[in-house]
């Protein structure tokens, strides 16, 4: 019944060189898009979310990195393929959006200008004047209005929402089979956030564009995606469908994050439950499962690693990577009737 | 734009007052024998000194003199103690070898010193990147003082490769003209040379690292569009305004030691020489000339900057 | 956190009218103010002791100069901001000297507010020192405990900011806040820059601070859901002006202003099922 993956994303190693070793920034990722899907990837620094995305159309390639694994698009593999073919492919199969609106164009061209640069570098043969025609034409299906004149002004006299539509605008323009947003309203106001998510989720549903979406926020996630990856320390810790996720959680960081959310539904809780620690430093990882310091519920099997694996015996695609049994799970999750960590008891750990 | 121009001419008018001011007091604070003397010579009577004084004015106060002495630089009139020639004329004819120098000058110091930027820039921590960082160091750190008697020992004496010294008019003699400036081109862009590319190298390096460059690949542009489109148009800016401050300065007479030292007989050498003779007239008026020419460039330095940075437009309200 | 207690005297911080205006020149020759940019355009709120305010609006609504006029680091173009009674607005440095102790603030970005020639030990010292307060062990010792207070280890006196993570980073602003024992600390965006689950930790240890010390605060962020955690009151704030105050249950339950409801819908909420009801909801109904 489900259709063949447009992206398929198989073991993906990446590392890089440092000053104090390999930091492996990306530790054995693994998924499959489909057409038309909403894929969320959520994680918090250092889970290597946003390197994976950049891995995907071949930006951290260099002197300094390695990357292992595969990467299929349509059956081709990216990983291998040669600068010239990733470079078509930018834009043209795979386009990216980015977080910081404000220095993601450059300042001194005129945005349609931009834009039309690069639907030149991959039709050569456009014509100036269709080109910008057709930069029209994005803006207005992508809700700028005024767009005759707005296409020849500079970024800074856009508006933050502006902008970042204007950026939305550029990645349709080759009509890409597959769109990556990074962060996309991270750098925004909740009112305009709203805004974007609502555009994105129209051209997902009215285009069928499947769409990779990398963000920190939960409430975002529950607004737009169908799957969800939870990465921490550049590895999958949990992967399902976006109700599996929210309303059965399996991995004790994804408890953490869930919990430690303000709800504005629910009357407010005495304390926020709260991670304790920090995000791990990726150049000193514990041996097994990376999540160990910061686990309140850590036992003796967690310096083995843990593979990341269905444990629920019903839901196959619902993964995650933890040792505890799912009854164990079910029993810790719960604090103060919702889902969230053990609030500590003594003075946090630092 | 109207306003900025204003503002500019305004500016410059009090600029060139506040020099002037600044050149006659210093002018009459630094121990010298008084004119006076000097012109009249060695074997002068108080009554040949008295007269010159009277007919130079030198016996007048000194916010008299130095109104009279403006009187004359507006009129043309300022003329130099001895010599008795006018200032004016002798600036006139020194133009065109401090011009012909610092124009060539500034032409090699800026292609090579991008050139060299840019090299160093894309091959960022290697050799090449190195060896450059050294050549741009060495040339910062010689003295225009030493290079140049070493290379008119070596190149011109020893080996007599280049002539020793001396302007020939382009009028005259393009080819002359050409070899006698080759060594003080070099000279003169040695230094700025070195600074450039790194000033170029490290723009670079700043601006390789912004969103927009990352936005330009993600959207497919070839490597070298986008060095040149993106990379290359925003490095540039800054340097824009360095070199007109740069090439404003050496106009005005930062060249001055080049010149002396080959013999060109330019407007710097031209004040040097004045200096060297205590002689007021002329000094005022290069030093005019200089501060002239250095606000008129730095005003078409900035109104290029608005040209190349959208974000910094002139005139017009604060949104 | 209730609300109910009885009002002990005046309130801690008064703000009348404030009311900051940025001129905009123009001219030929000599500028003339042809506009404003009103930043804060009369805005009135109280900040109880021991209590919390929450100030809440977009970028460009004028919080952070509001923050800022409040703290006279800014000079007020009018209004009045009495703290502790006493009228501060358009006090001069000098004699807002002795008043700095009693109202820090913290920062937004843990990476930018820290001097990173600085030790931290030094940083949070530093405000001992100027104020005479205490000097050579008894200062080190005063430190440590602040730190340690912040949930930091005190043997790490002698380390530079870049070799803490962005939360601990805050940590050590917050140390330098309390260092001089203030009344009110005023935090402009305090979690906005930080991990999502260190957030929490930032705001439960704000909470401990402030029952410990009897601190009161005013929270400014545009997280409408952080700020709601954290206040007992909140003002939201639009273009320079208070468009709703009322009690943290009150404003977010019950709004009445046009610009606080749309707020409010348009946060994200971290549930698939009620994300989806509320917007078919607003579907229909709009």
């Amino acid at each position: 019944m489900s259709a063949a993956p447009l992206l398929s994303v198989r073991d993906l190693r990446v590392g890089f060189a440092t000053e104090g070793g390999l930091l492996q920034a990306v530790d054995g990722v693994g998924f499959d898009l489909k057409p038309g899907e909403v894929l969320a990837i959520v994680g918090e620094s250092g889970s290597g979310k946003s390197v994976t995305a950049q891995t995907l159309i071949g930006l951290t390639r260099s002197k300094n990195s390695r990357i292992d694994g595969s990467v299929k698009l349509d059956g081709e593999e990216l990983l291998e393929a040669d600068d010239a073919t990733m470079r078509r492919l930018r834009g043209e199969r795979i386009a990216m959006v980015f977080q910081d609106p404000m220095t993601s164009f450059n300042p001194v061209y005129r945005i349609g200008s931009q834009i039309v640069e690069a639907i030149r570098a991959h039709k050569g043969d456009a014509d100036k004047a269709q080109a910008r025609r057709q930069v029209v034409e994005l803006f207005d299906s992508v809700g700028i209005p005024d767009a005759e004149r707005r296409v020849d002004d500079y970024p800074h006299e856009f508006s933050g929402g502006m902008r970042q539509r204007a950026m939305i605008a550029m990645a349709l323009a080759l009509e890409p089979e597959v769109l990556i947003a990074d962060e996309p309203t991270t750098a925004l106001d909740v009112t305009i956030q709203a805004q974007i998510l609502r555009l994105l989720e129209d051209l997902n549903r009215q285009h069928g564009l499947a769409t990779i979406l990398i963000t920190h926020d939960l409430g975002v996630v529950a607004e737009v995606a169908d799957r969800v990856l939870v990465m921490y320390a550049g590895r999958i810790v949990e992967e399902g469908t976006l109700d599996e996720i929210f309303y059965d959680p399996q991995h004790p960081y994804t408890w953490g994050l869930m919990g430690s959310l303000t709800r504005l539904d629910r009357p407010r809780p005495h304390r926020l439950p709260q991670i304790a620690g920090s995000p791990p430093s990726l150049l000193d990882l514990p041996e097994g499962c990376p999540f160990r310091p910061r686990c309140p519920h850590e036992f003796s099997k967690c310096p083995q690693d843990p593979g990341l694996e269905a444990r629920l015996s019903e839901v196959p695609d619902h993964r995650d990577r933890c040792w505890l049994t799912p009854e164990q799970k079910r029993e810790k999750r719960q604090v103060e009737g919702q889902i969230g960590l053990e609030a500590p008891q003594e003075a946090p750990r630092v | 734009m109207l306003r900025f121009v204003v503002r500019r001419l305004v500016g410059m008018v009090f600029v060139l007052f506040v020099v002037s001011i600044l050149v006659f007091l210093i002018f009459n604070v630094i121990p010298n024998s008084p004119p006076a003397q000097r012109l009249a010579g060695k074997n002068a009577t108080p009554v040949l000194v008295k007269s010159i004084e009277e007919e130079w004015g030198f016996d007048e106060s000194l916010p008299v003199q130095y109104v009279t002495m403006m009187k004359n630089v507006f009129t043309g009139e300022l003329t130099s103690y001895s010599p008795r020639i006018p200032v004016n004329d002798q600036i006139q004819e020194g133009i065109p070898a401090t011009f012909s120098l610092s124009i060539g000058a500034g032409i090699i110091w800026l292609s090579f010193g991008l050139l060299l930027g840019y090299l160093a820039a894309t091959r960022a921590g290697g050799w090449l990147d190195r060896a450059l960082t050294g050549v741009a160091i060495a040339g910062i750190s010689i003295p225009v003082f030493l290079l140049a008697p070493v290379l008119i020992y070596f190149l011109t004496y020893k080996l007599e490769i280049f002539p020793n010294g001396g302007y020939v008019k382009l009028t005259e003699d393009p080819w002359e003209w050409f070899t006698h400036l080759i060594l003080p081109w070099f000279t003169l862009a040695v230094l700025s040379i070195g600074f450039y590319s790194r000033v170029l190298r490290s723009n670079m390096l700043d601006v390789m690292n912004e969103d927009y460059v990352r936005t330009a690949r993600a959207k497919g542009l070839s490597e070298g569009r986008v060095m040149t489109r993106h990379v290359l148009r925003n490095s540039l800016i800054p340097i824009v305004t360095l070199f007109g401050l740069d090439f404003g300065a050496t106009i005005a007479g930062t060249a001055i030691i080049t010149e002396v030292l080959y013999g060109i007989t330019g407007v710097g050498y031209y004040a040097a020489h004045a200096i060297a003779n205590f002689e007021l007239p002329p000094i005022m008026g290069v030093t005019l000339y200089g501060a002239f020419f250095v606000v008129f460039i730095n005003t078409l330095v900035d109104i290029g900057y608005a040209y190349l940075d959208p974000r910094v437009r002139l005139g017009a309200s604060a949104q | 956190m209730s609300d109910g207690a009885a009002n002990t005297g005046a309130p801690l911080l008064e703000v009348t009218d404030l009311v900051k205006h940025f001129p905009i020149k123009s001219g030929v020759l000599i500028d003339r103010e042809v506009d404003q940019v009103r930043a804060v355009d009369g805005v009135s709120f109280k900040v109880e002791k021991g209590k919390t305010l929450g100030l809440v609006g977009e970028s460009g609504s004028g919080k952070s100069t509001a923050c800022r006029a409040v703290l006279q680091l800014i000079k007020p173009t009018s209004g009045s901001v009495k703290f502790e009674g006493q009228e501060i607005a358009g006090l001069g440095r000098r004699r807002m000297r002795p008043l700095r102790r009693e109202m820090q603030m913290i920062f937004q970005d843990p990476y930018a507010s820290l001097n990173p020639r600085k030790r931290i030990g030094q940083i949070v010292g530093d405000p001992l020192r100027r104020q005479g307060v205490a000097k050579g062990a008894d200062l080190r010792r005063r430190v440590q405990e602040l730190l340690e207070r912040v949930g930091l280890a005190g043997e790490h006196y002698n380390r530079f900011p870049h070799e803490f993570s962005g939360g601990q980073r805050q940590r050590i602003g917050i140390a330098r806040a309390l260092a001089l024992k203030p009344k009110l600390v005023i935090c402009d965006e305090p979690v906005s820059a930080l991990d999502v689950s260190i957030q929490a930790q930032i705001v439960n240890l704000l909470d401990d601070l402030q029952d410990e010390l009897g601190l009161a605060y005013l929270f400014v962020a545009h997280d409408i859901g952080v700020v709601r955690h954290i206040s007992d009151r909140i003002a939201v704030m639009n273009e320079g002006k208070i468009v709703e105050q009322g009690t943290a249950d009150q404003v977010c339950e019950n709004p009445k202003d046009d610009y606080t409801k749309k707020l409010l819908a348009a946060v994200p909420i971290p549930d698939p099922k009620e994300s989806r009801e509320r917007r078919e909801h607003a579907g229909s109904a709009g």
